[in-house]
């Protein structure tokens, strides 16, 4: 029952007049994320007018154009500064922006870290699938030291950036980290992510068994999908475990919570003062 | 309206304000920094929004951002922040999304001199995207004009659903003129155009909408009940991706044709003395207050010396330099840069009617430079 009417939901929020099947390779992550995405929205009852959903490029790039909202396909890592602006003038949207992990992190970040700053009521929900999918398989920031990539045949030798702690350190307002396993975590921290007034930021772990899975010889999506679930860890966890243990695992759960003035409304009340000035 | 001492910067952020601009995004940078100081103070004074971005590359981005929400928006920059933005021109261009950027123009290439004026970026005004593109440029020769393009620069971005630059200099940004400004209701300002039909007939690249111009389908804002797709990828009528020749084909003709058949509209400027003149000389921007001295001077040695103007400098006005220029058999142009323009007058004209009086030194071209040009050719004649 569940499941007929979750595709009720679904079929709700997908564009009918949109040519049919996507981009993505069968067995990808992103499309689960689409799905809490939009579980989400209808579980908080949003009117599809007020949402817009805006995104740059790369894999998860393709998101909106498949679903009936406000939605715009930007370019690679500014996403978050052209939701700026729309936030900006429409203040009364729920601007949700879909970012993979070289499109917020390499290129775009920093715009990251100052949308976060600037503590805006954008929702970023970063698919991290560690590599740029779209291309054939390069590491991004997020790939871990010591992997191959298409751009790194002897390894790699950087370190990884953490996406949820960075967020919370440079100011969000929700941080929060699931993985395309734990669907119904993801969809909470969304929905979470969704309704908080500031800057809030959701980073969902995927893979991308296509082009690293392929490489690295990790099997299918269904393996992937179980490396995902074995590597991960809950905060609550990860804190009774030594650096060593915790080297290698995705540590789930909610990072920041913090009750921050908006920066809209901040600005509303900036507008305020100036026109009393002015009187 | 009483007179007062006006900066360059300053009125093109003024104009702004009068064109109905109630957005500004933008990084700090010589010599353009004033029209962000001003409209940081005077936007929330008029309800509008100003917001300092991280870059140059975010300020061009959160300007379409508000655009698409309805707001009139526009950044201003200086070349090495321009050149920064030009990938995001071309998704406001692909996208046809209006703006309008800003461009103080500043000795190049690089960080160059940056209190110098140069009108260096006039190719990168055109070309700097990368994709065949149209694209309207202006340039105002004085701190009066520098407000009046601002508010023409709003209503062709309104009118055409494209990306306009306005390119100033240096020379014009930061010198102050005693002007008086038109009353702000005397001033013929553009609204966006409002689509006719129901959220589910509505499509945004519709080519020969319904409205009052059949080149430009209305850009609905978002959050209005028309949930539409925007997007970088070449697109269909509904915005959504496409790689069929036969929808990419027709869109790429109506962008340009949208520009090319409304030129009467778009180009504009200012010709004096050209129909018994024996030379011409053009120019525009800054560069035009030395030429019009040199031009006086020749006339007063007696000289038959055309002037043209150009306010509009892209789409070049080429029937416009053609027929200025058809009966001569010399033609000045005088700009700040190596000949950028002068490249396009020559292409009209013909490479062996053109003398290039230029200068790219950082230092203002003098008339003298331009007169003795003149008085060479006159020679010739």
């Amino acid at each position: 029952m569940k499941q007929q009417s979750e595709s009720r939901v679904h079929q709700r929020y997908l564009r009918h007049s949109k040519k049919f099947p996507n981009v993505w390779c069968a067995g990808c992550g992103i499309g689960i994320v689409l799905g809490t995405i939009i579980r989400a929205v209808d579980d908080l009852g949003l009117d599809k007018n007020d949402v817009a959903m805006i995104s740059g490029i790369g894999c998860t790039g393709r998101m909106p154009v498949y679903v009936d909202f406000n939605t715009m396909h930007t370019t690679h890592g500014r996403a978050l500064a052209f939701a700026t602006g729309l936030k900006m003038v429409k203040p009364g949207m729920k601007v949700i922006v879909v970012m993979g992990d070289g499109d917020a992190l390499a290129i775009g970040g920093n715009h990251f870290i100052h949308a976060a700053r600037r503590n805006i009521g954008l929702t970023a929900i970063v698919v991290n699938n560690a590599a740029y999918g779209m291309t054939g398989g390069q590491h991004s920031p997020t790939t871990p030291e010591g992997i191959e990539t298409a751009t790194t045949p002897y390894g790699h030798i950087e370190q990884q950036f953490p996406i949820a702690e960075l967020a919370a350190t440079a100011g969000a307002s929700f941080v929060a980290r699931s993985t395309v396993y734990h669907v119904r975590e993801l969809e909470s921290y969304v929905a979470q992510a969704i309704s908080k007034e500031g800057f809030s930021l959701v980073e969902a772990v995927s893979y991308c068994h296509t082009t690293l899975g392929r490489i690295n010889h990790w099997g299918t999506a269904p393996d992937m999908m179980r490396r995902i679930r074995e590597q991960s860890v809950t905060r609550e966890q990860a804190e009774k475990m030594t650096g060593e243990e915790k080297e290698d695992k995705i540590v789930r759960g909610v990072f920041a919570e913090r009750d921050m003035v908006e920066y809209t409304v901040r600005y509303d009340q900036l507008i305020a003062e100036a026109q009393k000035e002015t009187d | 309206m009483t007179a007062r001492l006006m900066q360059g910067d300053e009125a093109c952020a003024e104009g702004a304000v009068a064109a109905g601009c109630r957005f500004f995004a933008g990084y700090p940078i010589t010599p353009a920094t004033e029209i962000a100081e001003v409209l940081s103070r005077r936007l929330p004074q008029v309800g509008g929004k100003f917001i300092q971005m991280e870059d140059e590359l975010a300020s061009i981005a959160a300007v379409i951002g508000a655009s698409v929400g309805g707001a009139k928006a526009m950044t201003a920059t200086s070349g090495p922040g321009f050149s920064l933005m030009q990938e995001n021109i071309g998704y406001a261009a692909m996208t046809e999304v209006p703006c309008v950027i800003v461009d103080v123009q500043r000795l190049g290439p690089s960080t160059g001199r940056p209190t110098s004026p140069s009108q260096g970026d006039v190719m990168q005004a055109r070309w700097g995207t990368h994709g065949d593109h149209p694209i309207i440029a202006l340039s105002p020769s004085s701190v009066r004009e520098t407000f009046d393009l601002t508010v023409q620069a709003f209503n062709f971005a309104e009118r055409y659903r494209t990306p306009v630059i306005l390119l100033m200099d240096e020379l014009i940004g930061h010198m102050r003129e005693r002007i008086e400004l038109p009353d702000p209701e005397t001033l013929d300002l553009e609204q966006r155009s409002d689509t006719r039909v129901p959220p589910e007939w509505y499509k945004p690249f519709e080519n020969f909408p319904e409205g009052p111009n059949v080149n430009v389908p209305p850009l609905v804002p978002f959050g209005e009940g028309y949930r539409y797709h925007l997007t970088g990828l070449h697109h269909d009528e509904r915005g959504y991706p496409t790689n069929r020749p036969d929808e990419v084909q027709p869109w790429l003709e109506r962008i340009f044709r949208k520009i090319e058949s409304s030129l009467s509209d778009i180009l504009l400027y200012e010709a004096n003395g050209v129909d018994n003149a024996d030379i011409l000389v053009i120019a525009y921007g800054g560069a035009a207050r030395a030429a019009r001295h040199a031009v006086e001077r020749g006339r007063e040695r007696g000289r038959r010396v055309g002037f043209l103007r150009l306010k509009t400098i892209w789409p070049f006005p080429e029937e416009v330099v053609e027929y200025a220029a058809s009966r001569l058999h010399h033609v000045v142009v005088a700009e700040l840069n190596r000949g950028q323009l002068a490249l396009e007058v020559e292409r009209v004209v013909g490479r062996h009617k053109v003398r290039r009086v230029t200068r790219a030194d950082g230092e203002m071209i003098r008339p003298g430079q331009i007169v003795a040009a003149i008085e060479d050719l006159e020679r010739a004649v």
